[in-house]
């Protein structure tokens, strides 16, 4: 088994639909398809040149014939693996796999979600897991909160060091045209908030909007000749569990694991990111991962996001478009993850840009902590 | 396996009927199993004993839910002496004096109508 290789593929044009709240009727197909044109646009190409497309929403049993149809187009190559938020990551690994055999040579991946229009209820058929759903939990804030109580007890992380990490994501946010949150938000904000599940305030969690949106993956080759191309440099996935009460390790998730191989396929370290886009769908997310890609040890992560570090005026870049807390979270982020560090590789990002930027890393998350998937990513000059 | 043979699932609930909190167990792994299923996830065996638990364990993680109405309730994930987690909730006292580490015993709840029987915890007197 060979696996894929450093740079055989770029992200060469990345684009939102429409994010928030959007019009009534809009469908979660005609977001997908928003962004769809919307990322042709951004790097020339046309939608005759797409032989391969990937996406994933709860809103469409079989979405990837429903994109095709409205799209009027017939690739050769589909994906819709569907593993919660971290699915686009997974899809940006199969896309280059498939056309690094020639399966397809520009795959398209799109995403969309009406879940604030229509309601989560509506968006998200309730399954009912017999072990778990008697018991009530509000999930999936419950799951998160089970695993941050662990890390509180085990390593004395507190709610102030949670907040941090939501006070860090508004700043971004204020940075951010798009972000739906608009107002300045404090520690204090955050735990005097509603209490949702405990130690989560509803400032603990992300967003509920629409949104959606696409990414264009083709050959490096290809790539060349089109505006300014996010090489994929590595790619790992972990998938360690479905439910809650199956994951094997509360405090340590498959981001270990999927980190690791997407580092080494990059020959890169967490020394070389310079912008983490990290899925923070609650605020111990955040922690876990810069734990588990490597930024601070397991369990220093609560002290090493005190303080500001990973906000604005920070040390370390993270989550630099307000991340699924402040900016946008239509249920599964992941695509908005990829967009943010391709935009940040091409310097595209205004108030919000970090300087020399060269290395961006995107980590999706998926489920309850379930499937998680690295991509790094880097400009020309990591060639 | 011989069509009747009860699921997993109902067979897991009709030990919860008589009180009892099931578990299997893979001989092979050397391990308990929990939730019930067919195959062993450590082996891929089919072998799995059914067993019946003490009902003894210990607060592995814990959470208090805020519903929209109604007063907050716990929710809690609990090992059980015999190697094995599952989700329950700790009852009879305040949920935020949930502790992890905490010593708690099985009780079975009885919701009524048709709900099936589910297993809760309580604090254990030699806690």
């Amino acid at each position: 088994m060979g696996g894929l290789k450093r740079a055989s593929a770029a992200i060469v044009g990345v684009a939102e639909s429409d994010l928030g709240h959007v019009a009534d009727g809009l469908s979660v197909i005609d977001l997908m398809a928003q962004g769809v044109q919307r990322a042709l646009e951004d790097c020339g190409l046309r939608l005759r040149d797409i032989d391969g497309v990937f996406c994933a929403t709860t809103q469409s049993r079989l979405s990837v014939l429903a994109l095709c149809e409205y799209l009027g187009i017939d690739p050769p190559f589909l994906g819709s693996t569907i593993v919660g938020g971290s699915s686009f990551e997974y899809h940006v690994a199969h896309a280059m796999g498939a056309i690094e055999q020639g399966l397809c040579t520009v795959a398209v991946i799109a995403y969309g979600s009406t879940q604030r229009s229509v309601g989560r209820k509506q968006a998200s058929v309730r399954e009912i897991n017999p072990y778990e759903s008697p018991f009530k939990p509000f999930m999936p804030s419950s799951a998160y909160a089970l695993a941050a109580s662990r890390h509180m007890h085990e390593f004395g992380t507190t709610r102030a060091q949670l907040a941090a990490v939501a006070v860090a994501a508004r700043e971004w946010a204020l940075l951010n045209p798009a972000a739906w949150e608009k107002t300045p938000l404090t520690l204090d904000d955050v735990l005097a908030s509603r209490m949702v599940s405990y130690p989560f305030t509803v400032r603990d969690c992300c967003l509920v909007t629409d949104g959606g949106g696409a990414v264009i993956v083709t050959s490096a080759e290809r790539a060349r000749s089109l505006k300014k191309p996010a090489y994929v440099l590595g790619c790992g996935q972990s998938t360690t569990h479905s439910s809650i009460s199956s994951m094997p390790d509360l405090t340590v998730t498959g981001a270990l694991a999927a980190g690791k191989a997407a580092y080494r396929m990059a020959k890169l370290g967490p020394g070389d990111v310079d912008a983490f886009e990290l899925y923070d769908a609650f605020t111990i997310n955040t922690i876990l991962f810069l734990e588990d890609l490597g930024l601070c040890k397991k369990g220093e992560g609560g002290a090493f996001v005190a303080g500001g570090r990973i906000g604005p005026k920070g040390t370390l870049a993270v989550n630099t478009n307000g991340g699924g807390l402040s900016y946008c979270h239509p249920g599964m982020y992941g695509l908005f993850l990829l967009i943010e560090a391709v935009r940040q590789l091409r310097g595209e990002c205004g108030l919000r840009q970090v300087k020399d930027c060269d290395v961006a890393l995107a980590h999706g998350n998926g489920g309850v902590l379930s499937s998680q998937a690295t991509v790094i990513l880097g400009s020309a000059a990591t060639l | 396996m011989p069509a009747g043979e009860p699921s997993p699932l109902n067979r897991y609930l009709a030990h919860l009927e008589k009180g009892e909190l099931a578990y299997q167990y893979s001989p092979e792994a050397g391990k308990a199993v929990f939730y019930p299923r067919l195959l062993c996830p450590f082996t891929g065996s089919a072998n799995l004993e059914w067993r019946i638990s003490k009902g003894t364990g210990t607060v592995h993680a814990t959470t208090v839910v805020h519903p929209a109405q109604g007063t907050p309730f716990n929710v809690a994930l609990i090992d059980c002496d015999e190697g094995f987690r599952l989700m329950s909730r700790v009852e009879g006292i305040d949920p935020m004096e949930v502790k992890i580490g905490q010593r708690v015993r099985f009780r079975v709840h009885r919701p009524g109508g048709d709900d099936p029987p589910c297993p809760v915890f309580v604090p254990a007197e030699d806690g």
